[in-house]
């Protein structure tokens, strides 16, 4: 992949540094280069415009955690970045989504290769009727991989990099149905991860789990942002603010402010952003 | 969200902050006047007020320990909430103060002055005004108010080390008075920490405000100036 990124103009208030007091997160992850962004995106479904202008980027090797109330666009952009939003009729889409320097939107992409680079994990785990190998296993299987060997590698390292692995390494070829809730949706993310993509999208993952589960799914974010970037749909304001180094607020379909975590849950700068986190509306 | 039940938790801890200052500033002018005046009849209940500002204390601290855990508050709310957390000790502690000077009043009142009346007062009624502004700006989320108590410390510290430096001028001239002197230097000091204290709630109530901690701008511009570099 290139390593040729593009600087459009982002929304961050205060980028890369701060200087209005000492920076709070790792100064790497405010300077680390952007791996994915748009420009200019607006999204309509049929008359009505559901994305407003979305200037936005992901740096690479960090969480971003996109918040704001129903019906924002947060699930809609996520959906953007892998287009999703094509399977839906009478949807438009105007701007860009780069990865990297590939626009994602221009005509001839292989959308499918592209999905190969950006995982998703949904909101309701979705694991395959099949053993828990085979659901790991799949994504390659349609690569056309058939080497044992690999597959074999594949599954152990995806399991394990989903924090899986030890609670199901001897039952491998028992049905992932039968896992809990919060192993299928580590099954998913092992799933997800055993492509091998560049980026993880999720779109509430923990909002049908319970705390232990959501607990092991967040300390696995932390864990999966060394090697992957993360952007995740979230609609728990502590959830954002524990596992995400970036949070960007939308409302009404408009990205409000994008700043790092702890700037926006102590004091951010839009006015719409305090009264979202604090409960004044929404 | 429903913030009701939040915002009727954030007004108790805000007046119970309020009742603990008020509190203080009376305890400040009881300690002033059992001086100028030269009797012993408040100190008593200056030190009877001192136990309820702690009992008040412990009663809010554990209000905000609750609020964060129970509500987890953001911005705004969070600051508010931990810098509550912080302002509650220096209330406490500015009634430990009082305490400390208006125990000395019985003893000193009754003994040649040492330090001219009216330089004890002027240290008194600085600190006591840095004190009361300090508290008109949490109230009214004034941050001029607050940043101008931040910069009256200096002229309490100054004040401060001008009676230190008559005191040990007396010391050393006259031996028979170091008892007395000593007395009134403990004296002085607390006038001095409860400026101190003041300054801390004037920092507190910036960040409140304006979301950027204001203690040790020394430190900071450094910081500013190793980046800017």
């Amino acid at each position: 992949m290139t390593e040729t990124i593009a600087q459009p103009e982002y929304r961050f208030t205060q980028m890369p540094i701060r200087t209005d007091g000492p920076p709070l997160t790792d100064p790497s992850v405010q300077s680390a280069p952007i791996l994915v962004h748009t420009e200019s995106l607006n999204l309509y479904y049929g008359q009505k415009q559901a994305l407003f202008d979305i200037n936005i980027g992901f740096p690479k090797n960090t969480v971003t955690a996109l918040i704001g109330p129903s019906g924002c666009g947060k699930s809609t952009l996520l959906r953007c970045l892998n287009r999703m939003n094509d399977l839906i009729d009478d949807v438009r889409i105007e701007g860009k989504v780069l990865l990297g320097d590939q626009n994602l939107y221009a005509p001839g992409v292989d959308v499918i290769g592209l999905r190969k680079r950006m995982g998703m994990v949904f909101q309701k785990s979705n694991p395959f009727p099949k053993s828990i190998y085979e659901n790991v296993a799949y994504g390659l299987r349609i690569q056309g991989i058939k080497d044992r060997s690999v597959i074999q590698d594949a599954v152990e390292r995806s399991l394990q990099g989903a924090g899986l692995w030890d609670e199901v390494k001897d039952r491998l070829n028992e049905s992932g149905l039968g896992l809990s809730g919060g192993q299928q949706q580590r099954l998913c993310i092992a799933r997800a991860l055993a492509i091998q993509p560049e980026v993880v999208l999720m779109d509430e993952p923990c909002s049908a789990l319970d705390p232990i589960a959501t607990a092991k799914i967040e300390e696995l974010i932390f864990e999966l942002k060394k090697k992957f970037t993360i952007i995740t749909v979230t609609h728990n304001m502590q959830q954002a603010a524990r596992v995400s180094d970036f949070t960007a607020f939308f409302w009404l379909g408009k990205l409000i402010e994008l700043d790092l975590t702890e700037k926006i849950f102590t004091n951010p700068t839009e006015q719409l952003t305090e009264d979202y986190i604090t409960g004044r509306f929404g | 969200m429903n913030r009701s039940h939040l915002d009727s938790e954030l007004r108790l801890i805000k007046d119970g902050l309020l009742a603990m200052a008020g509190m203080a500033e009376e305890m400040i002018k009881l300690t002033m006047k059992a001086y100028s005046e030269k009797t012993d009849q408040p100190v008593e209940l200056v030190l009877d007020m001192d136990n309820i500002l702690d009992e008040m204390e412990i009663r809010l601290d554990q209000a905000c320990i609750d609020l964060l855990a129970l509500q987890s508050p953001m911005a705004s709310d969070l600051r508010f909430a931990t810098s509550a957390i912080k302002i509650l000790p220096d209330i406490e502690r500015v009634g430990d103060h009082c305490a400390n000077i208006a125990r000395r009043a019985p003893l000193l009142n009754h003994l040649q002055q040492v330090l001219p009346l009216g330089l004890l007062e002027e240290l008194g009624s600085e600190a006591s005004s840095m004190m009361r502004r300090s508290v008109e700006a949490f109230v009214a989320y004034d941050s001029n108010l607050a940043r101008q108590v931040i910069k009256d410390d200096d002229k309490v510290d100054e004040l401060y080390h001008h009676c230190y430096r008559e005191l040990l001028r007396q010391m050393v001239s006259d031996p028979l008075c170091i008892e007395r002197a000593s007395h009134l230097i403990i004296v002085i000091k607390n006038w001095e920490r409860i400026a101190d204290m003041a300054t801390n709630i004037a920092e507190e109530v910036l960040y409140i405000i304006e979301g950027v901690s204001a203690k040790h701008q020394h430190l900071r511009s450094e910081t500013t100036i190793e980046r800017e570099g």
